[in-house]
């Protein structure tokens, strides 16, 4: 009887089209995010991000259709990070059924731009998204993480941690972390970089990047003190499902939705 | 007849295509009518009050439009069914924003979780309050109808609603909840049963099916 700590899968979009590819048992059409979202609904998911990676202007108009049909089917909370650049951005992927928007660079290049969406939209519906690298340590020995923007290639020299503190500070009501040393190798969340955000800001934090076992989820929460987990390939490929998922995290005294 | 219109007040305050893709999907041909005007809200056969954001905002957009009296006619006539900012502005007051008096259609107010707030074991809370909780049924109610007791949730407030009486679900976040409160023909979820799959669903069925008791229709000359 308490908050449930939140299992969400992460669909990477383009032009409409989920990419990375996702390997359902009894999915006719793997690339299909409409599909997809309503699989991860029917095994209880408690959220759906989607990360658009759409480079182009009228490939995001297509992302934004999807949302629309996902939102008209499906009725969990839906972030949609990548690419929010503008409140008319942020406006356009509300009115198609978004819940939240994640912003990740425009918040680099312009860090008002958090505290306007904020204002005009509500904290509850802007998630900070981070992408964080271990970095050289202090000078006092502390472990450090930086920034880093175009798909962890390009340094900022920005402290995660304290940017996590100014972000939420600009009115961001969730932050979705994610570490760049760890994304894809399937190694396992970078606990202490969650443990460090989790610990100084106030609202909900997602680790992410890494997972590649439900042990992972299990540290995630536990030893990174993250409120929420998410992640892609071990969902998409069923190497694990979200029910096996949750009742693995229960068997470990993790309070979840079942 | 029970179903025939539902009208989703519009007062610019966030997003209102989940709520009414929601009712689409279990309203069974109800017309669901996304709006800001009075006459078009007065001339529904139910009204659902939602919103998201801060609430001296919520309350300046109703003045502004004059909804502020609609909706408290609303409430002395027909099914209400407030939800999250919506559950807050029907209460007396709200300490959001240093303090804001909302329309007193059910006593209570709204208060600040705190920059303190733990579980019972000592352990940290985040605010806002975000995620699926358990709902524990204090009442019997229509509205519960085919929802088990304790059943979860999706919340994400920063305030909560602290009621004197008319509770009819709660749940526990470091201090008690009020997460529904039942008046009449007036029913308020400081949750979203909009995202919160089935049993949100759930509960926007039974709303669109949920005629209100007859001695409360007003006495006609």
């Amino acid at each position: 009887m308490a908050l449930a700590k939140r299992i969400i899968p992460c669909l990477d979009v383009d032009k409409g089209r989920v990419v990375k590819g996702v390997n359902f048992v009894g999915i006719r059409d793997a690339g299909d995010p409409v599909e997809i979202a309503k699989r991860y609904n029917e095994q209880g998911a408690d959220e759906i991000t989607f990360l658009d990676i759409t480079a182009t202007h009228e490939g995001r108009e297509t992302t934004v259709h999807t949302v629309e049909q996902i939102a008209a089917e499906v009725f969990i909370p839906l972030t949609v990070g990548g690419g929010i650049r503008e409140i008319k951005d942020i406006r356009t992927m509300l009115n198609a059924g978004a819940d939240k928007v994640g912003i990740n660079s425009a918040a680099i290049h312009r860090p008002d731009f958090v505290k306007e969406a904020a204002d005009r939209f509500g904290s509850q519906c802007i998630v900070i998204a981070i992408d964080a690298k271990r970095v050289a340590d202090e000078a006092d020995g502390r472990p450090r993480w930086e920034i880093f923007t175009h798909g962890g290639r390009k340094p900022t020299g920005i402290n995660a941690v304290e940017w996590a503190i100014k972000m939420v500070e600009n009115g961001a009501g969730e932050v979705l972390l994610t570490s760049m040393d760890g994304d894809g190798t399937k190694a396992g969340y970078d606990l202490a970089l969650t443990r460090a955000i989790s610990e100084a800001v106030p609202v909900p934090v997602i680790a992410s990047g890494g997972v590649g076992n439900l042990d992972h989820m299990v540290a995630g929460i536990k030893e990174g003190l993250a409120d929420a987990v998410l992640a892609a390939s071990i969902f998409h490929f069923a190497e694990y499902t979200v029910p096996e998922a949750k009742a693995y995290m229960a068997a470990h005294g993790i309070e979840v939705r079942l | 007849m029970s179903k025939s219109s539902v009208a989703v007040i519009d007062y610019g305050m966030g997003n209102l295509h989940s709520v009414a893709s929601a009712l689409e999907k279990v309203g069974d041909g109800v017309k669901v009518m996304v709006t800001d005007c009075p006459d078009t809200i007065l001339s529904a056969d139910r009204v659902i009050f939602p919103g998201v954001g801060a609430i001296r905002d919520c309350m300046a957009e109703l003045k502004s439009r004059g909804l502020d009296e609609v909706i408290q006619e609303v409430a002395a006539q027909k099914p209400l069914l407030g939800i999250c900012l919506g559950m807050q502005a029907l209460l007396e007051s709200s300490e959001e924003n240093g303090g804001v008096e909302c329309l007193d259609v059910l006593p209570g107010a709204v208060k600040f979780f705190g920059s303190d707030l733990r579980d019972a074991a000592g352990g940290r809370l985040k605010v806002p309050h975000m995620g699926w909780n358990n709902v524990i049924q204090a009442i019997d109610h229509p509205l519960w109808a085919g929802i088990p007791d304790a059943s979860r949730f999706y919340f994400v407030h920063s305030y909560y609603v602290d009621a004197p009486e008319f509770v009819a679900g709660s749940c526990d976040y470091g201090v008690q909840v009020h997460a529904a409160l039942a008046c009449d023909n007036v029913f308020a979820v400081q949750f979203h049963p909009e995202k919160s799959g089935d049993m949100g669903l759930r509960l926007l069925s039974n709303f669109l099916n949920w005629d209100r008791p007859a001695a409360f229709f007003p006495v006609t000359d």
